[in-house]
């Protein structure tokens, strides 16, 4: 009898563990879903495969009879652009303001506190400021993504430049670098695989922004939908989208991830 | 020709003196080794004439001209740690400070500068026994071949001074011995002077044309902040008349085996069990009889 710390699964057995919680919960979903519609027919809370299979046919592969758009593909299309430019826009700031900030102890002392204090104002107590400043359309909802993300990742910057041991700021400048050369050659290459991880874990922050804003105004999206057809209890159509949403959170970490490798080849060695 | 001239220099932080009265010359082509206890000040020393540090009082001065406020190329140095780039091959990372130096705006050399730059390089590379692994990261080598790294790194923008913080410290023996041998070898070919700080005795005699030792001059007990260290003593060198210290010191590439068969021999008086020249399987059951 081992302590329960020193039981290690073996690769087979790591993956059939992993998958049992995945198989359970179905598993716990359609006996309950069964249970229920045997009991009423017209159940709206737990819909069986059959309706989830007819509500996705028809709002991914039947073209909408009122706008001849595939509803699920534009949903998933805006949704995403969204993402994509307000991940890009606070990566750049990220990059622009953060490393500066880390490197130039004038621009610390200057910026420090108050990223530190910005970053700590609630996104969505904002959003009605940007309703108001931006309308109501595309712009708003980038910048609360750009307001929620940007000051963590600098910040986040910042302090990863920080850390760059001194030595090696010494070495570079004993190497006759200039303080923009150690910006490009000695800062930025050592923080990108912090900014690579950071985005990762920020991508649940960025659905939550994305979502919340489209709830609230808009006219197209992953989260408009879900929250449209809320007042019609379709659970058929909900539980699907909200599926699908956390497949592409679950990809653009992936990829993430790969691209770290590609680009930072010395920080995944050994 | 670079003559150092450290003049009158003091240093304290908050007010508690670190460093007093400090002075010396250096010559040209001098192999100077710093000693003394941790936190004798050894490495302010170093740091000041890096400029990493600027000094409270005093001047540093090298061929007469005081020396520029902040770290430039014509010192260069070598850490105990984190003195190379990890993110960069061994070859990239020899290739920077001429790259720098060279490229203002992009910090990179392409073409024809490039390649020229690149033949320099790996000759360097050879001198130092790294060329094999020109493309290589850093963390896949060994710490010595990190160090013989950031001196390649260091010595490709010519300095007149190289400037080494216990660059040895973290090394095992044998490495040691053949990063000294290495140190010897480029110190003669290049004939820049060395100032090298260190706390192990038989390496700066046995490498230094001058060795000089910081601490303490007086103590209060009442107040060990009160004072700071100087130069207690400065020894001048003459390397043709060293004494060898052991024969078979002067052989390269000593294994850590050797070092060890070398020591059990000079024990051997005092070995309970098993022979002083066992063969490595005897060695193997020597060594858990003596533990048991």
């Amino acid at each position: 009898m081992r302590r329960a710390i020193n039981y290690v699964p073996d690769r087979h057995s790591g993956l059939i563990l992993a998958i049992l919680p995945f198989v359970f919960l179905m598993g716990i979903y359609l006996v309950g879903s069964d249970a229920r519609l045997s009991a009423n027919p017209d159940d709206k809370l737990m819909p069986g495969l059959r309706a989830f299979f007819d509500a996705i046919n028809h709002l991914a592969f039947t073209e909408n009879r009122r706008t001849g758009e595939y509803v699920f593909w534009t949903d998933t299309l805006i949704s995403l652009q969204r993402i994509f430019i307000g991940l890009s826009i606070s990566t750049v700031l990220a990059i622009a303001i953060g490393l500066p900030i880390g490197l130039l102890p004038y621009l610390n002392r200057l910026f420090g506190p108050f990223m530190a204090a910005f970053s700590l104002i609630p996104p969505l107590a904002v959003l009605p400021i940007l309703f108001i400043i931006f309308g109501l359309g595309e712009l708003s909802k980038i910048v609360l993504i750009i307001f929620g993300v940007a000051p963590f990742l600098i910040r986040d910057m910042a302090m990863a430049t920080l850390a760059i041991p001194k030595e090696q700021i010494v070495k570079a400048q004993t190497l006759s670098a200039s303080s923009w050369q150690i910006l490009i050659h000695v800062v930025f290459p050592q923080v990108l695989p912090r900014l690579f991880d950071s985005l990762r874990l920020m991508l649940g922050a960025t659905w939550l922004f994305l979502i919340a804003a489209e709830a609230i105004a808009s006219e197209g999206g992953l989260g408009y939908r879900i929250f449209l057809v809320r007042r019609y209890l379709a659970m058929d159509v909900i539980l699907p989208y909200v599926a699908w949403i956390t497949l592409l959170a679950f990809l653009m970490d992936y990829f993430l991830m790969l691209g770290s490798r590609a680009m930072c080849l010395w920080h995944h060695i050994r | 020709m670079t003559e150092i001239a450290i003049k009158n220099v003091f240093k304290e932080y908050n007010g508690n003196p670190i460093l007093e009265r400090v002075n010396v010359t250096l010559p040209d082509h001098e192999f100077c080794l710093i000693l003394g206890s941790s936190g004798a000040g050894k490495s302010t020393l170093l740091r000041m004439l890096l400029s990493q540090e600027t000094p409270s009082r005093g001047e540093i001065l090298i061929d007469g001209e005081p020396i520029d406020i902040e770290p430039q190329a014509d010192r260069g140095v070598v850490f105990q740690r984190y003195s190379v780039f990890p993110h960069k091959t061994v070859l990239d990372n020899v290739l920077a400070g001429p790259s720098f130096r060279e490229s203002r705006f992009f910090g990179r050399l392409f073409g024809g500068r490039k390649a020229k730059l690149r033949d320099r390089a790996m000759e360097l590379l050879e001198q130092v026994g790294l060329s094999d692994a020109a493309d290589k990261y850093p963390v896949q080598l060994s710490g010595g071949m990190q160090q013989r790294l950031a001196i390649a790194q260091a010595l490709i923008m010519e300095p007149k001074v190289l400037l080494l913080d216990e660059p040895f410290g973290a090394l095992d023996q044998s490495t040691k011995k053949s990063m000294h041998k290495l140190i010897l070898d480029l110190w003669n070919a290049n004939k820049m002077t060395i100032v090298m700080v260190t706390h192990d005795i038989q390496e700066a005699f046995t490498l230094g044309t001058r060795v000089l030792m910081v601490d303490k001059l007086r103590r209060d007990p009442q107040a060990p902040e009160a004072y700071g260290s100087t130069i207690v003593h400065d020894l001048r060198l003459d390397p043709a008349r060293k004494a060898p210290l052991d024969p078979s010191d002067s052989e390269e590439n000593q294994s850590m085996e050797d070092i060890f068969l070398k020591w059990a021999g000079r024990m051997d008086h005092a070995i309970v069990e098993g022979a002083p020249h066992p063969t490595t399987t005897e060695a193997a059951s020597v060594s858990a009889k003596e533990v048991a």
